[in-house]
């Protein structure tokens, strides 16, 4: 293999020296590509050009010659560094294939399914603002009454981010009967994440739970934005906040809990902190400016509801999300079908 | 984005002044400086927020990352100069219930120094 490169570089320089024309050194130029690809290293170049050299002038005087030995020399440590430059390049696409792979295995651990029954309407988006989603919507429904929402928001993006919700789920998992009222919820989901997460790290989490059999809707916050209820009696808006420490601060939180009944045409607004602290070129917006998309679309389901929001907002961002974004809709419907 | 982060003794106390805005790009800047004392043993610190004009989660983060460090440490530490919207983020968040938060002085309060 050197040999036949070594014949071809030999071709190259000859017709250059005679010609020297820009077409010669332009070929010079994609031939050195064939070099890398071979993985001919730079020593190794200078070795081929000097054998050339002798070739083609054979009577060059020795002392020049011997420049190029010295030459050689000069170059092995640029070799090295390649080399080393290589292998880190390989082990980088090795790395990017894992996380591909990690991204992929998230998707199906955390793939959610929104809960459908009679009685309540359920729609949300999330989309991230980069690759890996920070935010995590997450729903159980253990029969046909009772349809829970688990709403987190990790502080840190990529595989951290994604490890915490995995925790988190199985967190949410290994819950059964009595134990899923929301504050115990966050109770253990808090102790879990305390004992995992590095320092710097933490969670919001709102957790709701409606059942259907009294329409009532209990709910219990870590440190997490607060939901909007919308009244249709009264046609306006009111805050869901309940007092409760972020996760993974501290081990012992004590969680507040607290509970709304729910009449037809209601509806449960949960958002993460992309949606209400979205910042446009003049500033933060406004928060009525959520309460008043939301009202005008207030008789639509609970998924265009969603949509709505999202779409202006993303406008109002010349359609670039800064963060992650979510939210989620729990509207009453009709009792008669 | 700029952010600057002075850093005062005073009677004891380590006063760290912050001035700019606390984002994903300048956070991990504000932690290094951090992170260079909140291993002393019983310190305590102040850190001054009123010339911080924005802070987001990352910010957050670095500051529940520093108050877990002093706290095991037995420092304390103590947020002032938090105005309106910052106050509402620890609101939320609950840390105030569990962080020593100082609302921003009035200008009136100023005046009559």
């Amino acid at each position: 293999m050197p040999q036949e490169v070594g014949k071809q570089y030999k071709e190259l320089l000859q017709q250059y020296i005679d010609n020297r024309n820009e077409e010669d050194l332009y070929f010079g130029q994609q031939f050195s590509r064939q070099f890398i690809e071979k993985k001919i290293a730079p020593e190794d170049v200078i070795s081929i050009h000097k054998t050339a050299l002798a070739e083609v002038f054979p009577d060059l005087p020795e002392k020049v010659m011997y420049s190029f030995d010295f030459l050689i020399e000069m170059m092995i440590h640029y070799g090295l560094a390649l080399r080393e430059h290589q292998s880190l390049i390989r082990k980088q696409e090795e790395i990017q294939m894992e996380i591909n792979v990690a991204a992929k295995v998230q998707d199906t651990l955390l793939k959610t399914k929104i809960p459908d029954f009679e009685g309540i309407d359920i729609g949300f988006i999330t989309e991230p603002a980069k690759k890996m989603n920070g935010d995590y919507v997450y729903f159980l429904n253990d029969d046909n009454n009772v349809a829970s929402v688990a709403l987190a928001d990790v502080m840190g993006k990529g595989i951290p981010a994604a490890l915490c919700m995995s925790m988190i789920k199985f967190g949410m998992d290994s819950l059964q009967g009595e134990n899923t009222s929301p504050r115990n919820v966050l109770d253990i989901v808090n102790r879990i994440v305390e004992k995992s997460v590095d320092d710097s790290m933490f969670i919001s989490m709102f957790y709701g739970k409606y059942d259907a059999r009294d329409s009532s809707f209990s709910y219990a916050s870590a440190g997490h934005e607060p939901a909007l209820i919308y009244r249709a009696s009264e046609g306006g808006f009111t805050e869901l906040d309940a007092k409760g420490l972020l996760l993974g601060v501290q081990p012992d939180v004590d969680y507040e809990e607290r509970s709304v009944m729910l009449e037809v045409g209601d509806f449960i607004v949960m958002m993460t902190d992309g949606v209400t602290e979205v910042r446009t070129e003049t500033g933060f917006i406004d928060e009525g400016l959520i309460k008043s998309i939301l009202l005008e679309v207030k008789e639509e389901s609970a998924q265009s509801i969603a949509d709505t929001v999202y779409n202006r907002l993303l406008e109002l961002q010349n359609f670039h999300l800064r963060d992650d974004f979510t939210i989620i809709i729990f509207k009453k419907e009709n009792d008669l079908v | 984005m700029n952010l600057q982060v002075e850093l005062l003794e005073e009677n004891s106390v380590q006063r760290f002044k912050i001035v700019g805005e606390i984002d994903a790009f300048t956070a991990p800047k504000l932690k290094e400086k951090l992170a260079a004392v909140e291993k002393v043993v019983g310190m305590q610190a102040e850190v001054d927020l009123s010339e911080v004009g924005y802070m987001d989660s990352t910010g957050l983060g670095v500051f529940v990352g520093f108050y877990k460090a002093v706290k095991a440490n037995e420092g304390h530490v103590k947020i002032i100069g938090v105005n309106k919207r910052l106050k509402r983020l620890f609101e939320i968040t609950g840390l105030e219930q569990v962080m020593d938060i100082v609302m921003e002085e009035s200008r009136d309060a100023d005046a009559t120094v």
